[in-house]
């Protein structure tokens, strides 16, 4: 067979002469990028820029515009005592400060592995044939529409210590010996902000997944039972490694979101020392504490902190957001 | 090496009967081609004799022995799919040697031999490390052929092949499997088709199916010849059969008088019939003439070489008096 070529190796050419048609594509390129940049720039780069200055000054609510640039004292700063006694202040000596990096890590990371578990057993669900599935679909998508604020009144309720359903099924079934304080218990609140949150943003991560299994085509599953190959093995070698461009595109989605919660803990439970975020650290220091440059370096901390961790999840997960190799 | 025998075969799709009760042998060692139009039932036959789609009624027997139950990894059987259905993210290798890496009792060694003797066959050594999609159609469809041999299979079946490759590499592609087959010979092949000239080219024998039923099997040279209803003659042969009926057919004490265009000739005058030229084909070796007499498809003469016939021309025919097929009222041949 000699009529059949070898498919050319995918390379970027880039033509080191442009044609007419290729320079004005490009020059219609940044005329419809325009408009998206400005946006950016206005809502999302100077916000962030003001809150980076601001970390650097001894801004306050009350004088915002009459801040003095401090250097890096939000951030550390030391005074030596008499005694020869050194003292560090500054958040990067803070134990509160730490305490929520460590809630948002752990939360982060928790929710976020449920419901990409979750997730994928709805997602293979869902993509089996049966009847009613448009339903359960759209069904399945009410948890997510709920606006948080709303869930997270609506969970608050159920998990309520004197009045909630929670804790009145748990008595009338025995699991429970006495009415448990969910939202108030240092050892159950945490777990009750990951209930609530695994059960609002499964829908998101399983559409995701979702959207990446009906890509895989139908009938090498048909060649994987010809080959004897069994079920849990076609899942493992088979869907997971063609699903697994769309799963870590959700993962960070997913990763991005979780690391900035604020609304469901600030509702559900606030101010336990056991579930306060950078988030909402941030926003007390801000705007109740009156340290806004404080409250703006764990902003800009906050900022850092996501940033790495996006970097590193897609550099060591090589993610890729063109669709995968398919 | 297994006959596979179907005994009164049904299936249906909720309330819709695809195929409504198919007796049929396949010998062992034979290639047997199912053709037809497309909806007659013939890939769904493929599918329910590969045990991915349950039998609703009816017995399927693999060398004498009932497999309705049995799965499709079980039979013994390999299948090559119209879409190729290789596993995208593994190479070539993988993928050829993904069956047998699950199945226990094959050592490292025997897998790679088998693969490499199946590359070799079909001329991929060369691509093994390469993923599907860095390969052309053609590329891609001798892959899954071979990952089909690989298996060693009893049974091979090839659901249209062919469908997704260009002519050229259609006409390659055919020789080729022609081939698999000479060398394959203890391999019971089933190859479905909706293209007559792969059945013709290729089938040991040919099963011609239409509306879930089995119309006629025979070698390719008994359908050609003696056709068992006007569908068949009407399916077999390129181009395709003439059907000449009313008055015309009267005279040979018919309901419908087929003649192929290649049996048809043209005389200087006192012919059978009379037809004025509407259109001429010129393909080289032979050329085709299209007459307007009166039926309801133009009269197609098949004539050796290149012809002068201009439109508008008025010819005399004679259709050879042993090449005439004649028909009844129900279709079936007069003999």
């Amino acid at each position: 067979m000699t009529t059949d070529t070898l498919a050319p190796p995918v390379t970027v050419t880039v033509p080191k002469i442009k044609s007419e048609l290729m320079q004005q594509r490009v020059r219609a390129a940044r005329w419809f990028l325009l408009p998206m940049l400005l946006a950016l720039a206005v809502v999302a780069g100077w916000p962030l820029l003001r809150s980076i200055y601001f970390s650097f000054t001894d801004a306050s609510l009350t004088d915002l515009y009459g801040a003095e640039w401090i250097g890096f004292g939000n951030y550390l700063r030391w005074t030596t005592l008499e005694s020869g006694v050194t003292r560090y202040r500054g958040l990067l000596v803070d134990p509160a400060w730490w305490n929520a990096v460590w809630n948002t890590l752990r939360f982060a990371a928790t929710s976020v592995f449920f419901e990409a578990i979750l997730g994928m057993i709805v997602a293979l669900v869902l993509n089996a044939e049966f009847r009613g599935r448009s339903i359960v679909r759209a069904a399945i998508l009410i948890p997510w529409a709920i606006p948080t604020i709303v869930s997270a009144k609506m969970w608050s309720w159920m998990l309520n210590d004197q009045f909630g359903i929670l804790n009145d099924l748990g008595l009338r079934l025995g699991l429970l010996s006495q009415k448990v304080a969910w939202t108030a218990t240092a050892e159950t609140a945490m777990q009750a902000v990951l209930i609530v949150d695994i059960w609002k943003t499964t829908p998101f991560m399983a559409l995701l997944i979702l959207a990446g299994l009906q890509m895989v085509p139908r009938d090498i599953y048909e060649a994987a039972d010809l080959d004897g190959v069994h079920p849990v093995k076609q899942f493992f070698r088979i869907t997971l490694p063609l699903v697994r461009p769309a799963l870590m595109v959700a993962i960070i989605f997913r990763l991005l979101d979780a690391l900035r919660i604020f609304d469901l803990i600030y509702v559900l439970t606030p101010n336990s020392t056991a579930t306060k975020t950078m988030s909402v650290l941030a926003r007390e220091n801000l705007f109740d504490f009156d340290k806004f440059a404080y409250g703006s370096a764990m902003s800009t901390l906050l900022f850092l902190i996501i940033a790495v961790l996006t970097m590193l999840y897609i550099w060591l997960g090589k993610v890729r957001f063109d669709g995968g190799d398919r | 090496m297994a006959s596979i025998e179907l005994r009164n075969i049904r299936k249906a799709f909720g309330a819709v009967e695809v195929i409504k009760g198919v007796d049929l042998e396949v010998r062992k060692g034979e290639f047997m081609v199912f053709v037809g139009p497309s909806g007659c039932g013939k890939s769904t036959l493929l599918r329910l004799i590969s045990g991915l789609e349950d039998i609703t009624s009816g017995e399927m027997l693999f060398d004498g022995k009932v497999v309705n139950a049995l799965a499709p990894s079980k039979r013994g059987i390999a299948m090559v799919f119209q879409s190729y259905a290789l596993y995208p993210h593994m190479t070539v290798y993988e993928n050829m040697a993904f069956g047998l890496t699950l199945e226990k009792g094959h050592s490292k060694d025997e897998i790679q031999k088998r693969v490499e003797k199946a590359a070799d066959m079909l001329q991929i050594r060369q691509y093994l490390d390469r993923l599907p999609k860095q390969l052309s159609g053609g590329q891609r469809q001798r892959v899954a052929i071979g990952r089909a041999i690989t298996r060693d299979p009893k049974v091979f079946l090839f659901d249209e092949p062919l469908s997704n490759l260009d002519a050229a590499l259609r006409v390659a592609t055919r020789i080729e499997i022609a081939k698999l087959h000479e060398s394959m010979d203890n391999v019971t092949m089933v190859y479905v088709t909706h293209d007559q000239v792969e059945a013709m080219t290729l089938a040991d024998r040919i099963c011609v199916l239409r509306d879930g039923l089995v119309e006629q099997v025979g070698t390719p040279m008994e359908l050609y010849e003696h056709p068992n209803s006007v569908f068949v003659a009407g399916f077999i042969g390129s181009p395709k059969m003439n059907f000449i009926s009313g008055e015309k057919a009267k005279a040979f004490n018919a309901d419908t008088v087929g003649i192929r265009g290649e049996h048809i000739n043209i005389v200087p005058g006192n012919g059978t019939w009379t037809g004025t030229v509407i259109h001429t084909e010129n393909l080289g070796a032979d050329s085709y003439v299209y007459l307007e007499m009166g039926t309801e498809e133009p009269v197609v003469v098949r004539l050796d070489g290149a012809n002068n016939y201009k439109s508008g021309d008025t010819v005399h025919i004679a259709p050879m008096p042993d090449k005439v097929h004649r028909f009844d009222a129900a279709g079936k041949p007069i003999r």
